[in-house]
């Protein structure tokens, strides 16, 4: 569904993406992980269309995706850091963005409804709490239906209450066929949710493996086992 | 695009600086005609607030504008909208805002007390200043993200536009005032669009004989048709071109 091949970006001297290739399908959901300025979002970004690479290519459902723009409709995205503008109410942020995606008749009104976004209407996005912008920033990625969600770093900020939400509603999106790409830094939470691990650093890719085959491979129990170990046997 | 202009227009009309500037600038253009005991005069004044407040409040209010609005781009390019359409969006939100508010304010009084053909013509070159710095406002944000450079970008091309220039323009006159220059300083005034739409309207004003010898040949040149047209058209160029540039850089930027 999004293919990336051998893309390349740099800030400057700083080398963001070395030869980055991800293929991801339909039902998958897919962990990407790293240390801090691995090039996580930048990749996310570069798949968003909001980062140019400097060369290579990305495709969504065999379309180039720096000619178009309709496939972002078929996206729903949850930055890492939700900006929006101070001075607008929740309400008019959501009316925007629905205004922009008039094409999608039935919203999903799940997360909506899970965080009581209908109590928040009236109050300005700059009034709002670290974590009540996230739960915003949630519901503006699942209120299309999308066929993909990118979700950059969800659950950091949200409270374990409406994190376990967040989950559960990923994996009912995963079982109903669709692409979910998440980065984290908290392992344990990834754990049963993630059907495949992308592993960055640097900038490039170290390794692509389905979660059972490096559970098996190393015969550990949790992600976070599993791929300590990896990283061990790759530095020994 | 229609709805991104929308929405920005919505935006800047919820903020009150558009609100008080035409107040201001309307209180201002009626008082000038009214204290002022003949038009031409009253007309004179107001072209001296059309080429230093207009540019100036275009180009500052673009600016902050475009930086507060940095998570509102944001927000929309994660969404399926075409990237160049946001920013034609924001040009054509704030310039048609500005402009609005200038013919409102500066417009009406002008037409009804000052000769047409001149208040006309004035009308038209405030308008197309107000585009011209919100252009230029345009290119100044897109250079730097931050929000105190682009401000003081923005200021140093007002300052350089409406004073510099003209201590420039002078310099080179004594300098060369030996020399017939003055076929040349017709082209230089074209590379700034105040004094251009000085000119055009003093010739217009009939205050040519106020520029000596100069104000001959450029009455020659800007009092015919061909000349208005041709400035009229240097200033189109003056609006389209520092955006057209901005755009491509947009285009191109990460965000």
């Amino acid at each position: 569904m999004i293919v990336v091949t051998d893309v390349n970006k740099s800030f400057g001297t700083l080398k963001a993406l070395r030869h980055v290739h991800v293929n991801c399908q339909p039902g998958e959901c897919i962990a990407l992980i790293g240390p801090n300025g691995c090039g996580k979002t930048t990749l996310i970004k570069s798949i968003l269309g909001m980062v140019l690479p400097d060369s290579g290519k990305i495709t969504f459902d065999g379309q180039p995706v720096q000619q178009s723009y309709q496939y972002r409709g078929r996206i729903g995205y949850m930055p890492q850091i939700g900006r929006y503008p101070d001075n607008m109410t929740v309400k008019q942020v959501l009316d925007t963005i629905k205004n922009l995606r008039s094409s999608i008749k039935n919203p999903d009104t799940q997360l909506y409804d899970a965080y009581q976004i209908k109590d928040i209407l009236h109050k300005r996005m700059r009034t709002l709490s670290g974590g009540t912008r996230q739960k915003v920033s949630a519901t503006l990625a699942s209120l299309f239906n999308p066929d993909v969600l990118i979700l950059d770093e969800p659950t950091a900020g949200l409270d374990p209450l409406a994190a376990e939400i967040l989950k559960d509603y990923i994996l009912q999106q995963t079982s109903r066929n669709k692409l979910v790409l998440i980065t984290s830094h908290l392992l344990s939470e990834l754990d049963n949710l993630v059907t495949e691990v992308v592993f960055m650093q640097d900038g490039a890719i170290k390794f692509h493996k389905s979660t059972a085959s490096l559970k098996q491979e190393t015969s550990g129990s949790t992600l976070a086992q599993a791929i300590t170990l990896v990283l061990k046997q790759n530095r020994a | 695009m229609k709805k991104i202009t929308g929405f920005v227009l919505i935006d800047i009309m919820r903020n009150r600086f558009v609100l008080i500037y035409t107040l201001l600038l309307g209180v201002m253009a009626w008082t000038v005609f009214n204290m002022e005991d003949s038009a031409s005069k009253g007309l004179l004044t107001m072209l001296n607030v059309v080429l230093l407040i207009t540019p100036l409040v275009s180009v500052l209010f673009a600016t902050t504008y475009i930086y507060n609005s940095s998570e509102f781009i944001e927000l929309l390019l994660s969404q399926p909208v075409r990237r160049s359409a946001i920013w034609i969006s924001m040009f054509g939100g704030l310039s048609s805002s500005l402009v609005l508010s200038f013919l409102i304010a500066a417009g009406i009084p002008t037409l009804i007390y000052a000769p047409l053909n001149q208040a006309l013509l004035l009308i038209f070159t405030g308008a197309i200043i107000t585009i011209i710095f919100v252009a230029l406002a345009l290119l100044a944000s897109i250079f730097t993200r931050d929000k105190a450079k682009g401000v003081g970008i923005a200021i140093m091309v007002w300052l350089y536009f409406a004073l510099l220039f003209d201590s420039l323009i002078l310099f080179l006159v004594f300098q060369f005032s030996d020399y017939p220059i003055e076929t040349f300083m017709t082209v230089v005034t074209a590379s700034s669009p105040i004094d251009l739409a000085r000119i055009m309207n003093l010739i217009q004003m009939e205050s040519s004989a106020m520029l000596g010898y100069t104000g001959a040949v450029f009455k020659k040149f800007f009092g015919g048709s061909w000349g208005l047209l041709l400035s009229a058209l240097i200033m189109i160029v003056w609006a389209t071109v520092p955006f057209l540039i901005s755009l491509r850089i947009f285009n191109k930027k990460d965000l």
